[in-house]
């Protein structure tokens, strides 16, 4: 499903008057693709995720999806943040499966388990599926909220943050098995993240964000193909293309000021 | 582990009498001005059959006023929870009516509803429980983090769904926290009618007779009668925590 954000600009509501945070972005995800998002810290990418989702309405332009206009959410996105919001009272693969209660109400229990079951195996779950989320370490819990994002099929995925709460080891495993997500699913992922090296060894093209009111100021192709192992993230070709996004944040944080 | 949940408070309960017995004993009191353990045996016995009717009375009063109480505080939690406004206007006005003793609307209750004495008992019960309920349901309800309700949300979820899958799971456990407050409060609303309500039935009306005719024993053992229920109520209310909630205890 091809992303498209046409012209958007959005601006909160505050006591204090209006607070803008995006004007004017435009950009598009072509449909498989896997787009990062970075900028300075608020400066409005995650009001991207909420319009993407059909959370909130943009005050002006329009964000379409397969050349739909986006007006209000829809069973086909999948959405992940950096909290896992796992339901404490149910187990792991009851908290996987809960999207299919929602928008696959009428296919059996049986069907639900065995699509769940599936992700938790490729995530590396698959004998934690009785656990309670509170028995599980953060990065645990974290695999279990993809594959929630995941089970419905949905041909959108937004990622919030996802990893930003990990350890650094931690981190890098998840990103190996979102890879491994990304080879045996089918989506168009937009990821929101603060971390530059993440961005460049997820996705397919990053984008820079100004500082708020947020539009876009730079976007980066990612050519390492669809291979990628963490010794990639060292070599002098992935050094200069960090460097040039850490110049870019730079700019755009000084935007901000 | 089950052994130690019942050995120990048996134990400790144990403990207590003795102590009861000794200070009593050792003061040298008469039984006016406090009864001992001992005391009240005599007093079980002689009015075993009121102490079972009677407190059949009390118990299924306390359990239906308390049931409907869980209703009323449902009610107004899920509203507040969910609005702001509903929240702002209710509030103060919960505030003010839980902070007017409850023994003075009995005389009010009962003047308005001459000789519905049942009704009456169990008005009392539920307006002096419902309010720790109201207030559990509405705070877990609000205090709901955003995240929870968007991925609900992002899917096309109804608010109903978003309700009954997340929000009321997630209440469940301030929930019983409250109940348990409202059992034992309970107990107070159903004695209160009893007691000042003449013609009346259930243990507080045991309490009232024995007052009148001076049998102190009595009166002791209408209080211990109504901690044991006190008590039975208030695991019942555990038991099912444990059932509904269980999923909160962390070992």
């Amino acid at each position: 499903m091809h992303i498209e954000l046409r012209n958007v600009s959005h601006e909160f509501t505050l006591e204090a008057g209006s607070l803008p945070v995006l004007k004017d972005l435009s950009f598009s995800v072509p449909k498989g693709r896997f787009t990062a998002i970075v900028g300075p810290s608020g400066c409005g990418k995650s009001t991207i995720t909420r319009l993407v989702s059909g959370l909130l309405k943009s005050k002006k332009g329009e964000v379409l999806i397969s050349k739909e206009v986006v007006k209000s959410p829809r069973s086909t996105v999948g959405m992940a943040f950096q909290n896992p919001v796992l339901l404490e009272w149910r187990n792991i693969l009851d908290n996987v499966i809960l999207p299919l209660e929602i928008v696959s109400k009428n296919i059996s229990r049986e069907t639900k388990i065995k699509r769940a079951r599936e992700l938790l195996k490729l995530v590396g779950l698959a004998e934690f599926e009785k656990s309670k989320p509170s028995e599980l370490s953060g990065g645990m819990r974290q695999r279990a909220s993809l594959c929630r994002s995941l089970v419905h099929k949905p041909e959108v995925l937004i990622l919030d943050e996802p990893f930003g709460a990990l350890d650094a080891f931690t981190r890098e495993d998840l990103w190996q098995t979102m890879l491994t997500l990304k080879k045996q699913e089918s989506f168009t992922c937009i990821l929101i993240t603060h971390d530059l090296r993440e961005a460049i060894f997820l996705a397919d093209e990053v984008l820079v964000l100004s500082g708020r009111p947020a539009s876009l100021q730079f976007q980066l192709d990612v050519k390492l193909g669809d291979d990628r192992k963490l010794d990639d993230l060292y070599t002098n070709e992935t050094t200069k293309s960090l460097a040039i996004l850490r110049k870019q944040i730079e700019i755009a944080q000084k935007s901000m000021i | 582990m089950n052994y130690n949940k019942i050995t120990i408070p048996l134990i400790s309960l144990l403990i207590f009498c003795l102590f009861w017995e000794w200070i009593v004993w050792f003061n040298g009191w008469p039984n006016y001005k406090m009864a001992s353990p001992s005391d009240l045996w005599p007093a079980f016995w002689k009015f075993r059959w009121l102490f079972l009717s009677y407190g059949w009375d009390t118990l299924w009063r306390t359990v239906v006023g308390l049931s409907l109480s869980i209703l009323v505080g449902l009610g107004f939690g899920v509203i507040m929870g969910f609005s702001k406004t509903m929240r702002i206007a209710l509030y103060p006005l919960l505030v003010g009516f839980n902070a007017i003793p409850k023994a003075t609307v009995v005389p009010v209750i009962a003047l308005m509803f001459v000789g519905f004495h049942d009704m009456n008992t169990i008005l009392i019960v539920i307006l002096i429980s419902f309010f720790p309920i109201a207030v559990s349901i509405s705070i877990g309800l609000s205090t709901l983090e955003p995240e929870y309700k968007d991925i609900l949300l992002s899917l096309g979820a109804t608010k109903f769904e978003i309700f009954y899958k997340i929000a009321l799971p997630k209440t469940l456990p301030e929930f019983f926290g409250a109940l348990k407050v409202a059992a034992t409060l309970a107990f107070i609303g159903t004695n209160l009618m009893e007691i000042i309500e003449p013609h009346g039935k259930g243990l507080g009306h045991l309490f009232d007779s024995g007052k009148i005719s001076a049998d102190y024993p009595l009166m002791f053992a209408v209080l211990i009668a109504l901690a044991l229920l006190g008590i039975f109520l208030y695991y019942i209310v555990v038991m099912f925590e444990s059932i509904f909630a269980g999923w909160a205890e962390r070992n």
